[in-house]
């Protein structure tokens, strides 16, 4: 780990959200640093989601600020997201097009450039090695899944926002999401993630959100 | 400031107004191309209902000519109208959106591209089969070249429009009603500009004041529409 990626840090002060007349959660801070992962704990309804997507910038939270690095994200939302990979509960798989498109896409999308080897490599080690010519629509749900967890290989992003990661993987592909995310934290990459599951490595915080 | 992870390979880490354009205009034109059915879908819509008038009105050629450049273009109105709803809902339904909302390119950009690629998948056909067409009712050479060249003005205001309203409708229920409701009034002058201009052709007077007038509403509309989207579209994922 670099000297740089120990300062790097995702910091949430005093957020609070609430749909509609129903305050979701009310003053939450959080403080990851880079080589660790933040579980979001709470029981279903309870705004780990919509804490999620304040955090990505998807939803605007009614007070509060979150800050990268020690700037505010507002000012410069878009180096933000540069470091930002974000998977929510819809996959954005495009179900006419291959996994290898699909993937392809979802890095070009975010500027990072990757060889073809290097993403067939990543489809091996999903386990879609014989699939990746297949529109997507032929995948199962959990296979879908595992184009996410090769695009999680791909990036280079510092920082994982990602909500449930584990629906739908088999037990192989739950072992392969913590080692991916052990790799990520071992380069002094930091995660913030919604899950039920005990993963290993074990979360360094854990925030329960209580309604 | 150095980047964190070393296995960054070549990036642009603020994004571009190019980059975000060219990779949502080059997806979407794939998908169409993966699924042709939805363009000719609009292409044949607009064909068969532009040849039924004819048919139905009868074979006055004094009549058809002077019916010609207006039912072209409100039949071309509707079928730009009819790929409108999947502008962005496939991509709001799947999650694609998201996505593109948290690439580090600046919102405008890949809105814009979608907005480019739907008129290259609906205005661009229709204007181009619009003079075979005008030939079913009897219109001079002039004129076709007229009515082609207003359909080639006015139906990027068209797609600029719709997407604005389509955005607007995002996530609602009954969505498609009410895009109608939205988008089909806001339609209007571009219709009577445009079909004035082959109609003022038609009848020895000059057509360039109804250009000017679709140039115009054109440039206002590509200044102004992409960004009402983007606020809509970031209202339909808040």
């Amino acid at each position: 780990m670099t000297a740089t990626a120990s300062a790097r840090s995702l910091e949430g002060r005093g957020l609070a959200c609430s749909r509609g007349v129903t305050t979701l959660f009310r003053n939450v801070s959080f403080q990851v640093s880079g080589g660790e992962w933040l579980a979001l704990r709470g029981p279903n309804g309870s705004g780990k989601t919509t804490l999620l997507r304040c955090v990505a910038g998807l939803t605007r939270a009614d007070a509060g600020e979150v800050h990268w690095s020690g700037e505010p994200v507002k000012s410069d939302v878009s180096r933000f997201h540069a470091d930002l990979l974000y998977a929510g509960h819809l996959p954005g798989i495009k179900d006419d097009l291959s996994a290898e498109e699909n993937l392809r896409g979802a890095l070009a999308l975010r500027g990072v450039a990757v060889p073809g080897e290097a993403i067939r490599a990543a489809l091996t080690e999903v386990g879609l090695e014989k699939r990746r010519q297949l529109p997507a629509r032929r995948l199962s749900a959990g296979q879908r899944r595992r184009i996410g967890l090769a695009r999680l290989s791909l990036d280079p992003a510092a920082i994982w926002a990602l909500d449930e990661p584990l629906t739908a993987l088999d037990d192989a592909g739950q072992a392969l999401f913590s080692r991916l995310l052990a790799r990520h934290l071992e380069r002094g990459g930091l995660a913030v993630l919604a899950t039920h599951h005990d993963l290993m490595p074990p979360p360094a915080r854990v925030l329960r959100i209580e309604p | 400031m150095s980047v964190a992870i070393p296995s960054s390979p070549a990036r642009d880490p603020a994004g571009s107004f190019g980059a975000g354009f060219a990779w949502s205009f080059g997806r979407d034109l794939t998908l169409a191309l993966r699924h042709p059915g939805e363009t000719m879908l609009v292409v044949a819509f607009f064909t068969l209902v532009a040849s039924l008038f004819p048919l139905g009105v009868g074979a006055d050629p004094q009549l058809l000519a002077r019916i010609g450049p207006g039912v072209i273009w409100v039949c071309a109105l509707l079928a730009a109208f009819l790929s409108l709803p999947t502008l962005f809902a496939t991509d709001y339904a799947d999650g694609s959106l998201e996505q593109m909302q948290l690439s580090p390119h600046p919102m405008v950009s890949w809105v814009s591209g979608k907005i480019a690629a739907h008129w290259i998948m609906s205005g661009l056909p229709l204007t181009l089969l619009s003079p075979l067409l005008g030939l079913q009712y009897g219109l001079a050479t002039d004129t076709l070249a007229v009515l082609a060249l207003a359909l080639l003005l006015g139906t990027p205001t068209l797609s600029l429009l719709g997407a604005a309203c389509t955005a607007l409708t995002l996530g609602a229920r009954g969505g498609g009603m009410l895009l109608a409701l939205l988008a089909l009034p806001l339609f209007v002058p571009v219709l009577i500009f445009g079909a004035g201009a082959a109609e003022a052709q038609a009848t020895a007077l000059s057509a360039a004041p109804h250009f000017s007038i679709l140039g115009a509403a054109l440039i206002l509309a590509a200044m102004g529409l992409p960004f009402a989207s983007c606020t809509a579209v970031r209202i339909a994922l808040d």
